[in-house]
C-alpha cells in the first residue's frame, strides 16, 4: 500500500509553495482583489507559475509538457487554494485537458505547446443557464461550424485566447476574436474572475474524440475544485488556531477558553479528514476509471460544503476583525462559494454520484 | 499511488488464505466450541499469524513488524469468519506485562492469555472516576505478603465471563493524586468479588460492576512499582497499529443501510429513491470515503515511515459522529418500526443507543476534542484537564 505522494511530488510541492509564499503573500492577494473596476488576474503571479512547469503539468511530453496526471494538478490546485491564488489555473488547466483527451494531433500540435509554457491562455465554457453544467444538459451545438446561444461563469473568458466549449456534439474550439462578447460578472470572488460569454455564431472546431470525454473532463473540473477547496479550508482551520493562540482577552489567549476550543476541533474534523477524499478522487481519475465520476462528485460535494462551512466558522473564530474587508476572511469565503457553485452545488453532486454508485 | 498492498503480497494472501481453509471450519463442524477456537488460534500463531509482536518464548508468534501483512491476515480471518484470538481485556494486558511485567509473571500469564485460557477484565473505571481516571478510590493494602482490595468497578467489559482483572488501585493513601496509583493482577474467581452485570439501555449486559470485599491477591501480581501504576497503563508498545479495523466497521454499517433503504418503501417506492434519503445517504458516504482514504493515507504513511499530521488523533471522534449520522438516517427510513423494539428493526434501533455508547467508551468525545485540540491543533494544554486519561470502559 502506497497511498501517499511520491518524493517527485513531494518536490512539487515544495517548490510551488515556496514560490507562493514568496509572490502570493496576502498582502498580495488584497492588492489583485481591490483593483478598481473589473477583476483581474495576477499576470505576474501567472508568468512565474508557467515559468515553473505550472501550465504543462498535464500537456503530454511530445507537444512541450511534463506529461504528469491529474493528481499532479490537484496537489498544485489545492496549493493555489491555500494561498487564493489569483490565477486562471482552472479554466486553462482544464482546457488542457480536454485537448489533450479529445484533440486531434494537428489541433494538440497548435495549441498544447503554446498553452504549456503560459504564451497562450486557454479556458473552458461549461455551464448554461442557472444550474445547468453536465454534458446531457448543454443547450448549445456546434453544427455547421458555428455557436450560437449563452455560456455562464466562464473564467477568465475574456482574457482567453481559446475556449473551449462544451456544446451537444461534444467540445469545439473557439479562438480569440471568433463572433462572441464577453461580460465579466460582478463576482463574489475577484480572485477567479468569470465571464457570461454570448455567441453569436462563433466559428467553432470540434475536437474529434470528444463524445466520451466530456464526462472525464466534468469530473476532472470537479476533482480540481475539491482540491482548491481543501487547501483553502485547511489554512482557514489554521489560520483560526493560530488567531486563537495569539489574541488575548480577560487577561488570557482565547485559545484556552473551551468553547472555541471545541469549535476549532470541529473545523479541523470536517476539514483534514477529507484529504483523503480528494486524493481517492484524483487517483480513480488517473487509474481507477469505473469509479472515477463517483469519486470525483462525492469529493466535489464533500469538500465545497466542508469549505464555505468552515469559512463561517473562520469568520466566528475570529469576530470582529473576521467580518472587515482588510482581513483575509473574506477572500476564502468568496473562494469557497466559487468552488461551492461552480459545476453545480453539492446537493446535484450528491445525486450523480448515487446515481454512478448504482443505488 | 498505489491503494493495495502491492504484487508481492499476493503470494502471502494466498498462503494465509489456503492455510485457513485447512483448519475452518472445523473438522467436527462446530463453529461454537472453544476447544476448536483455541485449536485454531494454537495453530495461526504457530504459523505466524497471530500474536505477530510477541516473543516465542512467551508464546507468541515473533514476526518482523508489517502492517500490511499482519492486514491481509486480519482481512482473511474476517472473511472467513475464523477465531483472530481477540479478547478485548486480553489485547490491553499482553503488551503492558510485556513492557512492565517481571519474568514470572510473564511466563505464567502472557501464553495462557494467548490461547485464551485466561479471559481479562479491565478494571479502571469507578462511579467516581470516569474521565478523571486518576480520582480512582479503590484501596489495596500490603497484609502479610498479600494485597487486600476493597472498593468497586465498573464499565468492566465481559466481566461476567473474566478470569482475571488487571486493575488501578490506591496503594499510596498519602502520595499525590497520579503518585498513589499501582497496577494489580487479580483472579476475580474469588470470594471476596462479586461480579454484577449492568443492563444497557439496548437490553444487553456486556458491562458489569465488580465489588471487591477484602479480595486478596499475592504481594508479587504487582505490576511495575507501587505507585507507579499510572505510568504503566499510559505506556505503549510499538506494534503492528492500523485504523483499518475501526473503518472496516463503518463501512459495513454503511452498507447495511443501504440495504435498508432500497428494503423498505417509502410514499410506493423504495426509499433509497426518495430524494431527500438519496442525498443523505450520498452525503454520509462522503464523510465515510473522506474516513476510509484518509485511514489508508494515514496507514501508508505508517507502513513508509512518514508523520501522517493531524488525521492521527480523528479517527474516533470521526466514526464516532459517523455512526450517529448513520443511525439518524436509518430511522428516517424506517419510522413507526422506530418505535417498536419487538419489531423486524430492532438492529436499528439498538444501533441508534449503541452509536452513543461510542461517545463514551474508551474516553468521551470531549476527551477527544481535548486530544485534537492538544496534540493536533497544539493548543495550550489545560493544566487541571490531563486529557491523555482515557476512562470508562475498554
Amino acid at each position: 500500500m502506497n497511498f501517499l505522494l511520491s518524493d517527485d511530488q513531494l518536490v512539487l510541492v515544495d517548490t510551488v509553495r515556496d514560490l507562493l509564499r514568496d509572490k502570493c503573500d496576502p498582502l498580495q492577494v488584497h492588492r489583485i482583489f481591490d483593483l478598481p473596476g473589473d477583476a483581474q488576474f495576477d499576470a505576474d503571479l501567472w508568468a512565474s507559475l508557467a515559468e515553473m512547469g505550472v501550465p504543462a503539468i498535464y500537456v503530454p511530453e511530445e507537444h512541450g509538457g511534463l506529461g504528469l496526471k491529474l493528481i499532479d494538478l490537484a496537489i498544485v490546485s489545492e496549493l493555489l487554494g491555500s494561498f487564493v491564488a489569483p490565477v486562471p489555473f482552472l479554466g486553462h488547466a482544464l482546457a488542457i485537458v480536454a485537448l489533450t483527451l479529445a484533440g486531434s494531433d494537428e489541433q494538440k500540435a497548435k495549441w498544447l505547446p503554446l498553452l504549456a509554457s503560459g504564451e497562450k491562455l486557454a479556458t473552458v465554457a461549461l455551464g448554461e443557464g442557472k444550474s445547468d453544467w453536465l454534458p446531457d444538459q448543454w443547450t448549445l451545438s456546434a453544427e455547421g461550424g458555428a455557436i450560437v446561444g449563452e455560456k455562464v461563469l466562464v473564467p477568465n473568458a475574456a482574457e482567453a485566447d481559446l475556449i473551449v466549449v462544451g456544446v451537444r456534439e461534444g467540445f469545439a474550439l473557439v479562438e480569440k476574436g471568433a463572433s462572441y462578447t464577453t461580460k465579466r460578472i460582478d463576482g463574489a470572488d475577484r480572485t477567479r474572475p468569470s465571464d457570461t460569454v454570448t455567441f453569436a455564431g462563433a466559428a467553432a472546431e470540434l475536437l474529434p474524440a470528444s463524445a466520451d470525454a466530456t464526462t472525464r473532463l466534468v469530473d476532472a473540473a470537479a476533482v480540481l475544485l475539491a482540491a482548491d477547496a481543501f487547501g483553502g479550508a485547511e489554512h482557514c482551520v489554521t489560520m483560526s488556531v493560530d488567531y486563537a493562540k495569539m489574541r488575548e482577552q480577560y487577561g488570557q489567549s482565547i485559545a484556552h477558553f473551551q468553547g472555541l476550543r471545541y469549535q476549532l476541533v470541529a473545523m479541523a474534523l470536517a476539514t483534514e479528514p477529507s484529504r483523503g477524499i480528494y486524493w481517492y478522487a484524483a487517483h480513480a481519475w488517473d487509474d481507477i476509471r469505473d469509479k472515477a465520476s463517483y469519486a470525483a462528485s462525492q469529493a466535489k460535494a464533500h469538500l465545497t460544503d466542508v469549505f464555505l462551512q468552515v469559512t463561517r466558522d473562520t469568520v466566528e473564530a475570529h469576530g470582529g476583525i473576521g467580518f472587515t474587508w482588510e482581513h483575509d476572511t473574506h477572500l476564502y469565503m468568496k473562494r469557497a462559494m466559487f468552488d461551492w457553485a461552480w459545476l453545480g452545488a453539492p446537493s446535484r453532486h450528491r445525486l450523480r454520484a448515487a446515481d454512478y454508485a448504482g443505488w | 499511488m498505489e491503494l493495495g498492498f502491492g504484487a508481492e503480497y499476493d503470494a502471502f494472501r494466498e498462503e494465509v488464505r489456503t492455510f485457513i481453509k485447512g483448519h475452518w471450519p472445523p473438522a467436527d463442524g462446530n463453529l461454537k466450541s472453544a476447544e476448536n477456537e483455541r485449536a485454531f488460534v494454537i495453530a495461526a500463531i504457530e504459523r505466524g499469524y497471530l500474536h505477530r509482536a510477541i516473543p516465542k518464548r512467551f508464546g507468541g508468534s515473533e514476526q518482523e513488524p508489517d502492517i500490511a501483512r499482519a492486514e491481509i491476515i486480519r482481512e482473511e480471518l474476517t472473511r472467513a469468519h475464523a477465531p483472530a484470538g481477540r479478547i478485548p481485556g486480553n489485547g490491553l494486558v499482553v503488551p503492558t506485562l510485556l513492557e512492565w511485567g517481571t519474568e514470572e509473571q510473564k511466563e505464567r500469564f502472557i501464553g495462557p492469555t494467548l490461547r485464551g485460557e485466561i479471559i481479562w477484565a479491565q478494571g479502571f473505571s469507578e462511579p467516581n472516576a470516569g474521565s478523571d481516571l486518576a480520582s480512582l478510590r479503590t484501596k489495596a493494602e500490603l497484609v502479610g505478603g498479600k494485597w487486600i482490595i476493597n472498593g468497586q468497578k465498573i464499565w468492566t467489559t465481559y466481566g461476567h465471563k473474566a478470569t482475571h482483572m488487571f486493575c488501578l488501585v490506591r496503594t499510596e493513601p498519602d502520595a499525590p493524586k497520579h503518585a498513589g496509583i499501582s497496577y494489580l493482577l487479580v483472579d476475580i474467581r474469588q470470594p471476596g468479588v462479586t461480579v454484577r452485570p449492568l443492563t444497557q439501555m439496548t437490553r444487553q449486559k456486556e458491562f458489569s460492576e465488580v465489588f471487591f470485599d477484602n479480595a486478596e491477591t499475592p504481594a508479587d501480581m504487582l505490576v511495575g512499582e507501587r505507585g507507579k501504576g499510572w505510568n504503566v497503563t499510559r505506556s505503549t508498545l510499538k506494534h503492528e497499529r492500523s485504523g483499518i479495523a475501526t473503518m472496516t466497521w463503518s463501512l459495513s454499517m454503511f452498507r447495511d443501510l443501504v440495504k435498508l433503504a432500497r428494503e423498505v418503501e417509502r410514499n410506493g417506492r423504495p426509499a433509497i429513491q426518495d430524494p431527500r434519503i438519496r442525498e443523505e445517504l450520498a452525503a454520509i458516504d462522503g464523510q465515510l470515503q473522506s474516513l476510509v482514504y484518509s485511514t489508508y493515507r494515514a496507514t501508508s504513511h505508517d507502513i513508509h515511515d512518514r508523520e501522517v499530521g493531524w488525521f492521527s488523533t480523528m479517527p474516533k471522534l470521526y466514526m464516532t459522529e459517523l455512526a450517529g449520522r448513520i443511525s439518524k438516517l436509518a430511522r428516517d427510513i424506517i419510522e413507526n418500526d422506530f418505535a417498536d423494539m419487538g419489531g423486524e428493526r430492532l438492529k436499528w434501533i439498538e444501533r441508534f443507543m449503541i452509536s452513543l455508547s461510542m461517545s463514551i467508551a474508551g474516553g468521551t468525545s470531549n476527551i477527544q476534542r481535548n486530544i485534537i485540540a492538544e496534540r493536533s491543533l497544539g493548543l495550550p494544554r489545560d493544566p487541571k484537564a490531563s486529557p491523555g486519561e482515557k476512562g470508562a470502559a475498554a
